[in-house]
């Protein structure tokens, strides 16, 4: 179970820019971070719905258990996602 | 009363009796600007004179520190956060010391103030986890060795400070308060029983009780001869006091062998900011004049006039990109030539 | 302190104390046509560490609101340049109000051109070129955005010329005030330019920016456009302040970045860079 943080999203050509307000930190992120994100929301979700609604919303249908495991924790260690 | 209020006395009277300020005119506002910020207390100053009537530049320079503090805080709290996010598996209590935890308590204390490090108290036995903990989760020891830093081996109330290597912000962790002395040693072990939880979850941030806090405060005034940032300790007393009175503090000092310290912080606290405090407290001894002047004295310039170091305001500054020592070379790197100048 | 001088330059205003009459009198002739502040938002000190450096080798050590520890003093000759300096640290560390930006700034038809980039890029001297055809001089070391109107706010303090670029710009405004030249110091030679009548009186009129230019000297000349990510990256390396303002500079700098072009040109001489500026300029 996890979810996303208060956070102002601008998207750039490249990459997207993320201020968390919790922290005053200014992350630079690119894809699938943004998605990953945006489908968390603030209500949160399990990881095999995480998975599941990506799968659906985004087009990643490919992406393997292991990867998205990965960006999560990626997401995590930057107190940008919190578990529950 | 006759002659003009100066230096630390100017600052105190400010936030003692915040009207006295529409009285000042441009001098005495730049003064009173430059001690508040050389005795970081610029955040506090601007809370309490919210609203009154003053010059438009005064109103300006305050509305920008305050929300400089507002951005400190948010700073602050967020390192807590982290701190508790990365120690809650060990299953330790761990305590907010000073501002942060005055910030995270949401106490009179924590009006305004600018707060820098985050300072930990965690048990004595269980120290050696959390320092592995925090090496494991990017923070790095500021020194390159520092178990060889003589301070740590005669003080060893703390561990040696940590960095952390993104966020550029520093830890203090520690496992008791301030010994003064060899003989006198705070009770670590009661000040951790006594601690409060900020909600019943586990892994929760702590802080000390209320007379512990106040006790803390006031060792932390004395542990610094100078005396540097006396009158911030002495604001955060004062407000500690106003907010929970003294019931139980004597006894407490008395079981962490701090008496006299308390005493003579709650006597300054009133002189400067009449906080309330029992009559019989109000006995001045023959130090207590000498720790007034040292503490207020400050010329309109913001500086120690009896300097036993040279003061500076200085600033940890965090860059995205930038850590302050590329942003010394930005700046200084034409002028850096260390031989041909100065001693 | 012995000596002081304060001055208002844009919305910022300064107090300088100095153990020596110098530096101040330099400030005082340099910057006479200046407002002066009520009450200034930072104070520099310049003094001597030791009692006997203001009369032996004297050296002035810069302090302040702010102070960078480890700062090497300066000898008493170079004392306007410790002032200059002490300025831009106390703006750099403690300005909070707008975003600060390492760049130079000029305005023309009621619109900003900011160039950005490190030291020895040109951004001081193309400042001054432009200011001799026609452009408002607004800044040469600092741009201030508001975060809440995304205007730029002039602060035209001394504009600061080094080396071969003093002798361009004293050809391109043999009529304007200089400051003394400060040769021998560990970058080169220094002298500075005062702004002129025209910047100073426009000083406290802010306006919206219309281009960012990235310039590099020494290359042959060339432009190309800077996509927003990367002036993002680029504009928060240039700013000493993006983080200590919190999510006002996130809105300032994100604004900036989507609604204003950016180029970055080379340019193998200062004739060639004016001419490609005006040129992107007039094609906006």
């Amino acid at each position: 179970m996890a979810r996303a943080e208060s956070l102002r999203i601008v998207h750039l050509d490249a990459f997207t820019a993320i201020y968390h307000r919790a922290s005053g930190i200014t992350h630079l992120l690119a894809s699938p971070a943004p998605e990953i994100l945006a489908t968390l929301g603030e209500a949160g979700l399990s990881r095999a719905d995480l998975a599941a609604k990506l799968a659906a919303q985004y087009d990643m249908a490919d992406f393997d258990a292991a990867a998205l495991a990965e960006r999560l924790d990626e997401l995590v260690v930057s107190g940008l996602v919190a578990t529950a | 009363m006759g002659g003009v209020v100066k230096g630390g006395r100017l600052l105190a009277r400010a936030l003692r009796d915040p009207a006295s300020v529409t009285t000042l005119d441009a001098t005495g506002w730049t003064a009173l600007l430059q001690i508040a910020r050389a005795e970081q207390l610029i955040g506090t100053l601007a809370a309490r004179v919210q609203g009154l009537k003053m010059p438009p530049d005064a109103a300006r320079i305050l509305t920008d520190a305050a929300a400089s503090i507002a951005q400190q805080r948010i700073a602050a709290l967020w390192e807590a956060e982290v701190a508790r996010r990365v120690l809650k598996p060990l299953g330790v209590p761990v305590i907010l010391l000073k501002g942060t935890a005055f910030l995270a308590a949401g106490l009179k204390a924590g009006v305004g103030r600018s707060v820098g490090d985050l300072d930990l108290l965690v048990p004595r036995e269980r120290i050696g986890d959390v320092e592995a903990a925090l090496l494991a989760a990017g923070w790095e020891w500021v020194k390159p060795d520092p178990y060889d830093d003589a301070y740590y081996r005669r003080w060893m109330h703390e561990l040696p400070p940590l960095i952390h290597r993104e966020r550029d912000r520093m830890i203090d962790v520690h496992h008791t308060i301030l010994p003064l002395t060899a003989r006198i040693t705070p009770d670590a072990q009661a000040l951790i029983a006594d601690s409060l939880p900020f909600s019943p979850e586990p892994g929760a941030l702590r802080t000390l009780s209320p007379s512990d806090m106040l006790i803390h405060a006031a060792a932390h005034l004395f542990a610094d001869g100078d005396l540097a940032g006396g009158m911030r300790n002495l604001w955060d007393v004062h407000c500690l006091i106003e907010e929970f009175g003294v019931a139980g503090l004597t006894q407490r000092a008395q079981h962490h062998g701090l008496w006299r310290e308390v005493a003579r912080a709650a006597r300054l606290a009133h002189e400067l900011y009449d906080t309330p405090i029992p009559e019989t407290w109000r006995i001045w001894d023959s130090g207590d004049p000498l720790y007034m002047r040292r503490l207020t004295a400050r010329d309109g310039w913001g500086r120690r006039t009896r300097p036993l170091t040279r003061f500076g305001f200085y600033v940890r500054s965090h860059w995205l990109r930038m850590p302050p020592a590329m942003l010394a070379r930005h700046l200084w790197t034409k002028w850096r030539n260390q031989g041909a100048v100065g001693d | 302190m012995r000596h002081a001088f304060s001055v208002r330059i844009g919305p910022v205003g300064f107090r300088i104390g100095s153990d020596w009459r110098a530096p101040v009198a330099q400030l005082e002739t340099l910057y006479a046509d200046y407002p002066k502040p009520e009450i200034p938002d930072f104070t520099v000190r310049l003094f001597a560490a030791r009692p006997w450096r203001r009369f032996v080798r004297p050296s002035v050590t810069i302090e302040g609101d702010f102070v960078l520890p480890d700062a090497a003093p300066l000898p008493l000759a170079q004392g306007l340049l410790a002032a200059e300096m002490g300025m831009n640290l106390q703006m750099a560390l403690g300005q909070r109000r707008f975003l600060l930006l390492h760049a130079s700034a000029v305005e023309r038809d009621g619109r900003a051109l900011l160039m950005a980039g490190v030291s020895g890029a040109g951004k001081s001297t193309l400042a001054a070129l432009l200011s001799a055809r026609g452009w408002r001089l607004m800044g040469d070391e600092f741009a201030l955005v508001d975060p809440a109107t995304g205007l730029v706010h002039a602060f035209p303090r001394l504009v600061s010329l080094k080396n071969t670029a003093i002798g361009v710009v004293e050809a391109a405004l043999p009529n304007a005030r200089y400051g003394p030249l400060m040769a021998g110091t560990p970058k080169g030679d220094i002298r500075h330019l005062v702004p002129d009548a025209a910047a100073v009186a426009a000083m406290n009129e802010p306006v919206p920016p219309a281009l960012i230019l990235f310039p590099s000297y020494g290359f042959e000349a060339e432009s190309r456009a800077v996509p927003e990510s990367e002036v993002f990256v680029r504009l928060t390396q240039a700013s000493t302040n993006y983080v200590a303002i919190g999510e006002r500079g996130f809105d300032a700098l994100t604004r900036l970045v989507k609604t204003v072009p950016a180029r970055a040109i080379d340019y193998p001489d200062t004739e060639s860079a004016i001419a490609q500026v005006e040129a992107l300029w007039a094609a906006l």
